[in-house]
């Protein structure tokens, strides 16, 4: 059994009750993806599993056997950073910096359904093409927490970048 | 206490009482400020501008390490029980089947843990930062429900976790305290904030509200908060010859090394306690149980540990603010003057802690009154040590006070802002001391200007659109000045090739408020340096001096120290140049640094390079260390922050929800350093008030003393849906007397957002609730 971590196939665990979080911070080492309540509530945890937004805390690492995952430290290529995270810096969307792994990516995951159509609570035409507006954003990134309260700064950061190219 | 403390107590308060009589009636010039800081003048250089986090890069790549993610061979891991009663003995602990368990390192009870010192209660000495007066797993006493009371070590977290799942305890349970009319009832005690009295009686206010034209009195309340933080509180630790290396996640960083080191009879110099990156904190990252006992049974099983609270942990074991209950009774004269200003009530602390949650220091220089009445007293109950979080006292305080001021505004007709305004203090009201600087009123008028505020509806539950009732609320912020003493600041300058590079190294904390990066933007000015070539280093317990992430004091804190540091370069380096340099004869008064030299302050030709001095001098680099002054400018002058804060809400006439879809903070804070990351400070504050309004609160089970909400699922905090575009400005009036003539705006933001809501609620739809959070529920 194995996993596609940023491209490179890692062994599984041995032990079943594994979470795909912890084997990826404390086996692989890869600790940019964050645990901050172990129980799907913050999305800290947050990763993209051949590109869907997934909850790696809720996720046994076992499940995922030869699927691509990509994490946080998968998203920069070479030493360019993504467009996302370039704006994340430019917007401040953060403070301590915790939740912003799993921000960056919930987005990148987001801006994904949006381009299948997927429709949110806020969405009014559930016929029409998706756009992100502010509203949207705000809601299809409501499970990613922030304590420190960089939600505008995240917000103008998707919309610059991911988002804006949804619409477009 | 034995003689020679109560002597030392008793030499100490004489001292400091003959220092608060002295310090205000000494020239300006005598205290620290009296002269302004020469950085304050200078109008081009980097301060003001906006500057992007320097660990901006690491952060958005996951690159930056924080407690759980160092790495020790041969590490454990922890897992910790918690006890499932408020008060009590432990009978029997059976741990066999834990023991057993595949994986399993340790089992460590008060049974077999080390024998190790009480921590020092926070407030005890200067460096002391332990959560409570009580041993951790020394004896079979349970004094909270939550209290941790076994520790599995073992292979992996799973393991740890499943044989801590196997641990039976049996308790014998005494009588405790639980509820609120429980704790009244056993009696309350005068509440004492840094050793004072939280009292402060002018006139007769009781009498002068009794006859007062206009009387407001009513009874607010708040409940318990979690500071929930998203990084858990964790630690990665090493006994490693005989001392004790920790990865810690601190806002208090050589404090707690300290305070731990005196818990196993170490030496300062055998702690090495680094915290580089903290995942937020809001008062809570500090020095809890989890840390000592991760210590001790790493010293037990002989191997380095791992401690990561669980979410549910992080509430059993790190204590979040205070529920209080206050009166606030305003009298006024016809036209609106205060005549009586009366805040008081209780907080409730544990019988083993000393933080009441001291709501009225932001009431005591908010208004002009002849007659103040101000008192906080403590009740008591057998609970997890509170703490204090994000503006202790102020952020729930202002909630009381300004809803009251509201509430007036409306009895006596006249608009809330202007009612402000006409109570303005020309001096501090309680202490009497001059304002080092205050324009709040400036504040308010470009607020309501930029707000819109004359649009607000004049009649409360008169705009309707739909289903929504609309209405608009505003309320004042404070927070004081504060710098503590203890920060030390050491440069280096090294020479690279025709230039320098210069190392700021402080002991303090970086939990996303852009210390760091607002450090090195200083430094820089100061210095005359490029930014690029300006290093800070911080979050470690082997840098000289202690500086703590509170009290919205760590800028002024460091400021100050660099400026020390700062001094005693250019001295050294004046010696370094010698009689050769053009600077010969000068003495460090005369000269400034400019662009990556020294200079003649009246004649900047007279001038050399760093490199140059350091290069005849055959130095490759020069270090100097040297501490802040004391900070007696708090003594002589009453400093605050202030912001005016405006909101509109927007509630649903069917439902009862809230959603706030307009928010604006004016704020009067001194000079702002950095506007990048001072908005999202500014902005982070009003995000948590924003939570405390509508939906914060810790459930606390008043039969078993048990906290019934510990998860983020059912703690409610602000999340993306919940936050509209929040527009900040400030009035940027440098303060003449602080470092850079700057404040901290760590806390001014969340203080007064409270009221802001509640009373846009109330000009919404005419009801008014004085009882947070604000929920659906109490709408309908």
């Amino acid at each position: 059994m194995s996993l596609i971590i940023n491209g490179i196939a890692v062994p599984a665990p041995v032990d079943p009750r594994v979470s795909l979080l912890d084997h990826l911070r404390e086996t692989l080492h890869l600790t940019g993806t964050k645990k901050g309540c172990n129980q799907g509530a913050c999305g800290a945890c947050t990763v993209l599993a051949d590109g869907e937004r997934i909850l790696s805390c809720l996720a046994l690492a076992v499940q995922y056997d030869g699927r691509s995952i990509t994490t946080i430290e998968g998203l920069a290529q070479d030493d360019a950073l993504h467009p996302l995270q370039a704006a994340f810096i430019e917007h401040d969307g953060f403070q301590c910096g915790y939740c912003t792994p799993g921000q960056i990516c919930s987005a990148i995951g987001m801006a994904a359904e949006a381009r299948r159509g997927v429709p949110s609570h806020v969405t009014t035409d559930l016929t029409a093409d998706v756009t992100l507006s502010r509203a949207e954003v705000q809601e299809r990134m409501s499970g990613n927490l922030c304590r420190c309260g960089a939600y505008n700064g995240i917000v103008e950061a998707i919309r610059s970048t991911v988002a804006a190219e949804v619409a477009a | 206490m034995s003689i020679v403390d109560t002597a030392k107590q008793a030499a100490q308060g004489l001292m400091q009482g003959a220092m608060e009589k002295l310090v205000p009636l000494a020239p300006d010039s005598w205290i620290p400020g009296g002269v302004p800081d020469p950085l304050i003048a200078r109008k081009h250089g980097l301060i003001g501008t906006p500057v992007s986090r320097l660990d901006g890069p690491l952060k958005v790549k996951g690159g930056a390490r924080f407690a759980a993610e160092y790495r020790f061979d041969d590490m454990v891991y922890a897992a910790l029980v918690y006890a499932t009663i408020p008060r009590g003995r432990i009978v029997a602990i059976d741990q066999a089947a834990a023991e057993a368990a595949t994986g399993v390192v340790l089992v460590m009870t008060h049974r077999n843990a080390p024998r190790m010192n009480t921590p020092a209660v926070f407030g005890s000495s200067p460096t002391a930062v332990g959560p409570a007066d009580l041993p951790i797993l020394q004896d079979d006493r349970i004094h909270w429900n939550g209290q941790p009371i076994a520790c599995v070590l073992a292979e992996t977290q799973e393991q740890a976790d499943h044989a801590a799942s196997l641990i039976a305890v049996t308790y014998d349970e005494e009588p405790s305290t639980t509820s609120l009319a429980g704790a009244k009832a056993n009696g309350m005690e005068q509440g004492l904030f840094m050793g004072q009295p939280l009292l402060n009686e002018i006139g007769d206010a009781e009498a002068a509200l009794a006859s007062a034209p206009h009387r407001i009195d009513h009874v607010y309340r708040t409940p318990r908060h979690n500071h929930n933080p998203i990084e858990p509180h964790a630690a990665t630790l090493a006994w490693v010859d005989g001392g004790l290396v920790i990865h810690d996640a601190s806002q208090m960083v050589t404090q707690q090394a300290q305070t731990i080191g005196e818990v196993f009879d170490l030496t300062p110099d055998q702690v090495r306690l680094t915290s580089p990156y903290v995942g937020g904190g809001f008062g809570s990252k500090g020095l809890w149980d989890h840390q000592v006992i991760g210590a001790a049974a790493a010293q037990l099983a002989g191997r380095p540990v791992r401690i990561t609270l669980s979410r549910e942990g992080v509430y059993r074991v790190v204590g979040g603010r205070t529920l209080t209950e206050q009166r606030v009774g305003i009298g006024a004269t016809a036209d609106g003057r205060f005549q009586a200003l009366i805040h008081s009530g209780l907080s409730v602390m544990t019988p083993h802690n000393s933080m009441p949650e001291p709501f009225i220091l932001g009431t005591r220089a908010a208004y002009a009154a002849p007659n103040i009445a101000l008192k906080v007293e403590i009740a008591r109950m057998n609970m997890l040590a509170n703490t204090f979080m994000r503006a202790p006292g102020e952020a729930v305080g202002t909630f009381a006070l300004e809803c009251a001021v509201d509430e007036l505004a409306v009895q006596i007709g006249i608009d809330p802002v202007d009612l402000r305004i006409l109570n303005e203090p020309d001096k501090d009201p309680t202490s009497g001391l001059p304002f080092s600087s205050r324009h709040i009123v400036e504040a308010w008028r470009r607020g309501a200007e930029r707000f819109g505020w004359s649009d607000r509806p004049a009649t409360p539950a008169s705009r309707r659109d739909g289903e929504w009732l609309v209405g608009m609320g505003c309320a004042t912020g404070t927070y004081p000045y504060y710098r503590m003493p203890g920060a030390e600041a050491r440069i280096t300058l090294t020479r690279d090739g025709d230039a320098v590079r210069a190392t700021v190294e402080v002991a303090a904390a970086e939990m996303g408020m852009g210390t760091s990066t607002t450090t090195a933007i200083v430094a820089a000015e100061r210095l005359g340096l490029p930014l690029d070539r300006v290093e800070v280093a911080y979050g470690d317990s082997a840098i000289p001096g202690a500086i703590m992430a509170g009290g919205s004091q760590q800028t002024a804190a460091i400021g100050a120290a660099v400026i020390a540091a700062h001094n005693a370069l250019v001295a050294e380096l004046l010696k370094l140049a010698g009689n050769d340099s053009g600077l010969a004869g000068l003495s460090p008064d005369d000269v400034g640094s400019v662009d990556g030299g020294l200079s003649k302050r009246d004649d900047p030709v007279r001038r050399e390079s760093y490199a140059s001095i350091l290069s005849r001098a055959r130095r490759d680099s020069v270090t100097v260390t040297a501490a802040g002054s004391p900070p007696l400018e708090l003594m002589h002058w009453s400093m605050h922050s202030h912001s005016a804060l405006f909101c509109e809400v927007r509630v649903n006439a069917v439902t009862g929800e809230t959603r706030v879809t307009r928010m604006l903070g004016s704020f009067d804070c001194g000079r702002i350093l950095n506007p990048r990351t001072a908005t999202s400070q500014f902005r982070g504050g009003i995000i948590m008030g924003l939570g405390m309004a509508l939906m914060e609160e810790t459930q606390f089970d008043e039969r078993s003393g048990r906290i019934m909400n510990p998860s983020l699922a059912e703690y409610h905090l602000p999340v993306h849906m919940d936050v509209p575009e929040i527009d900040v400005i400030w009035t940027d009036i440098a303060d003449p007397h602080t470092p850079m003539g700057a404040h901290g705006i760590g806390e001014i933001g969340i203080t007064g957002v409270a009221a802001a809501v509640a009373n846009a609620i109330y000009n919404a739809t005419g009801k008014r609730v004085r009882n947070l959070p604000i929920t659906l529920d109490r709408l309908l």
